[in-house]
């Protein structure tokens, strides 16, 4: 057993742990620190990958930055009361079935495809995926994706103001 | 490589141990004369009124999304800075457009009155 | 698989010894700063417990364990619990891959002072782990379900991601200098009297405001502004678990001390050529007295926090916001284009 095997099967058990504590927590503040914890994980996963820098920003936006925004907004609105958040509409836990068991099948088809090689990290990615070599082709190859992505988050400032007046007013 | 994160992953997990040891010793060690006084929420010696949850400013909430959309453009930067001189001018172009579009945002949230705390 | 568990054992003792050191950093700093805050106020300050008090800081910890835990009724006691354990956890973590001295051989081994401080992703963990401080806070003010504590709470939590921003731009500027997120690399360009300081002094005060604001210490202590909020978000902690907060403020305050050394001030760099006094390279006692000139420079950066604490009187929270949004944010852009622009330039 490889340190990365390891690493993989204690991170992913644990992932799929805080995962479901996620959506069966009733407390909303448990549910999105198991989310947090699941972030964490998630982060290591990556780490396995050699992808450092996804790893860093794993943690630093989503459990940083987007995770306060949901605790928040949960505070915000005061979501104690379990009883309001029951689902009671059933289109979604339909949609929810199809899209699991689309899981599945994806998961049965790499599992066959790639039976016959043993799966490795190829030799680049070591390379590729630190902050240096990201830099290299995100501000060269990438670079019209990059300033879009500026747009897109403007729209998201804008969008933000314009939700939080119309409250306000 | 996977084996130079080991240090830093037991690091963070040696923290989190030794910071929950601290609590059950905090809460084994602790004299227990428990009244219940004692257990009601402190709110300056006077009877709690009603819920601390309420609904709070929606002020916050704008900080905290202001926050995810200037911590993402950060983010973006971290691996221009470190190439800086590699780069060349064309990525240092690019750069400032990427920051004057977001700083359009930032002045329409200026002028918009989101970063007025009244 | 040997090999692994050597590193493994290295970096179990140097997380001990780290853990030891923090513990013994927030114990010199509370009692500096109980001292010098007498010294400007004109008292004695603490002066029974050992000469000169000097044991005042263990007699602190040892009453707060011996005091009762008294969790209020109405609060979430699981999260009450959890809310403590993430402050003081992050604040040891931080600590890992701050660089406390170069290498020396040992054993035929290359040991590094530091836990992991040759990482690729230094800077990113840091700010990664001080961003999940937050949870610490916004929870023990929430999971208390009191009034004080929740305002403290999110005072504090608004006002920590506010400051963020700005210093993870002042940052950038130092990893334009040098090139790298390695923070032992960072503190190698910087040899020779190249501190970042020089080339970075805009950046410098940025980064300086946002960690005084970032430790919710004066004039930022908005969160615990006793004269509204009580002691806010640990309003309602008794015992160990309001020291364990009380801990991770004093570590967070030599972490960001440790920080501000590494980034702008040459870190670890001795004031001179180690040659010059017969130090070789790779020798112990280099890397000790490298590790001694970088915790003198947190102590005297500690002490500049503590003096500002009880010279500047507290920020409204208006101008607390104003100052983050309106200020910081603008110039430490304006200091990420300047720094790129002087780069191309010459």
């Amino acid at each position: 057993m490889s340190l990365t095997f390891i690493f993989f099967t204690v991170l992913a058990i644990l992932a799929i742990a805080s995962a479901i504590v996620t959506i069966t927590a009733r407390n909303p503040v448990i549910s999105a620190l198991s989310l947090v914890f699941h972030f964490f994980m998630l982060a290591g996963l990556y780490l396995t990958l050699n992808a450092q820098f996804i790893a860093a920003i794993q943690i630093l936006v989503y459990a940083g930055a987007i995770m306060v925004l949901v605790i928040f907004v949960i505070m915000l609105l005061n979501l104690g009361d379990e009883e309001k958040l029951k689902e009671k509409f059933n289109l979604r836990k339909v949609i929810a079935v199809l899209l699991a068991s689309v899981l599945i099948i994806q998961f049965f088809l790499i599992y066959l495809l790639t039976r016959s090689g043993k799966i490795e990290i190829a030799e680049n990615t070591a390379k590729l995926s630190t902050v240096q070599s990201i830099g290299q082709v995100l501000f060269s190859e990438y670079l019209l994706p990059f300033e879009a992505i500026g747009l897109l988050l403007l729209a998201a400032i804008i969008g933000a103001i314009v939700l939080a007046k119309r409250k306000l007013t | 490589m996977l084996i130079e994160y080991v240090p830093l992953i037991l690091m963070v997990i040696v923290g989190f141990v030794l910071a929950v040891v601290f609590l059950f010793a905090a809460e084994w060690l602790g004299a227990r004369r428990t009244t219940r006084e004692k257990q009601t929420t402190y709110e300056s010696g006077m009877i709690p009124v009603g819920n601390a949850r309420q609904r709070f400013s929606v002020k916050f909430y704008m900080v905290a999304v202001s926050f995810i959309v200037f911590d993402i453009e950060v983010v973006f930067l971290y691996p221009w800075a470190t190439q800086l001189t590699t780069l060349g001018l064309t990525a240092f172009i690019a750069v400032i457009i990427f920051i004057v579009i977001l700083f359009a945002g930032y002045f329409y949230e200026l002028v918009k009155g989101g970063f007025n705390w009244d | 698989m040997e090999e692994l568990g050597w590193i493994l054992l290295e970096a179990l003792i140097k997380a001990l010894v780290i853990f030891t050191l923090i513990l013994l950093a927030a114990a010199t700093l509370v009692y500096i700063e109980r001292k010098f805050s007498a010294f400007i106020q004109n008292r004695i300050g603490p002066n029974r417990a050992g000469p000169k008090g000097l044991l005042q800081p263990f007699a602190d910890v040892l009453k707060l364990f011996m005091k009762e835990d008294i969790v209020p009724d109405a609060a979430n006691k699981n999260l009450h619990r959890l809310a403590p354990i993430i402050s003081l956890g992050v604040a040891i973590a931080v600590y890992a891959v701050i660089p406390l001295g170069s290498s020396f051989e040992l054993a035929g081994r290359t040991i590094y002072m530091g836990v992991a401080p040759n990482v690729n992703i230094g800077i990113l963990f840091i700010l990664a782990m001080t961003s999940v401080g937050v949870y610490g806070i916004t929870l023990a003010g929430w999971s208390s379900n009191n009034k004080y504590s929740l305002l403290g709470g999110l005072r504090s939590s608004a006002q920590m991601i506010s400051y963020e921003l700005s210093m993870g731009l002042a940052i950038m500027g130092v990893i334009m200098v040098s090139g790298s997120l390695n923070l032992n690399d960072i503190v190698i360009h910087q040899s020779g009297w190249k501190w970042n300081v020089l080339l970075q002094p805009l950046g410098f005060i940025i980064f300086l405001v946002s960690a005084f604001a970032e430790t919710n210490r004066t004039p930022f202590d908005l969160p615990e502004a006793e004269p509204e909020l009580v002691g806010g978000y640990n309003t309602e902690y008794t015992g160990m678990k309001f020291g364990m907060f009380f801990l991770a403020e004093y570590g967070n305050m030599a972490t960001s001390s440790a920080l501000i050394a590494t980034l702008y001030l040459g870190g670890w760099q001795l004031p001179f050529n180690p040659e010059w006094v017969g130090l070789q390279e790779g020798s112990v006692w280099l890397a000790l007295a490298q590790f001694a000139s970088i915790v003198i420079k947190i102590l005297l950066l500690s002490c500049f926090f503590i003096w500002v604490r009880w010279t500047v009187p507290r920020f409204r929270y208006d101008q607390l916001m104003n100052l983050g949004w309106r200020v910081l944010l603008p110039l430490a852009l304006l200091n990420v284009i300047a720094t790129g622009a002087v780069m191309f330039l010459i």
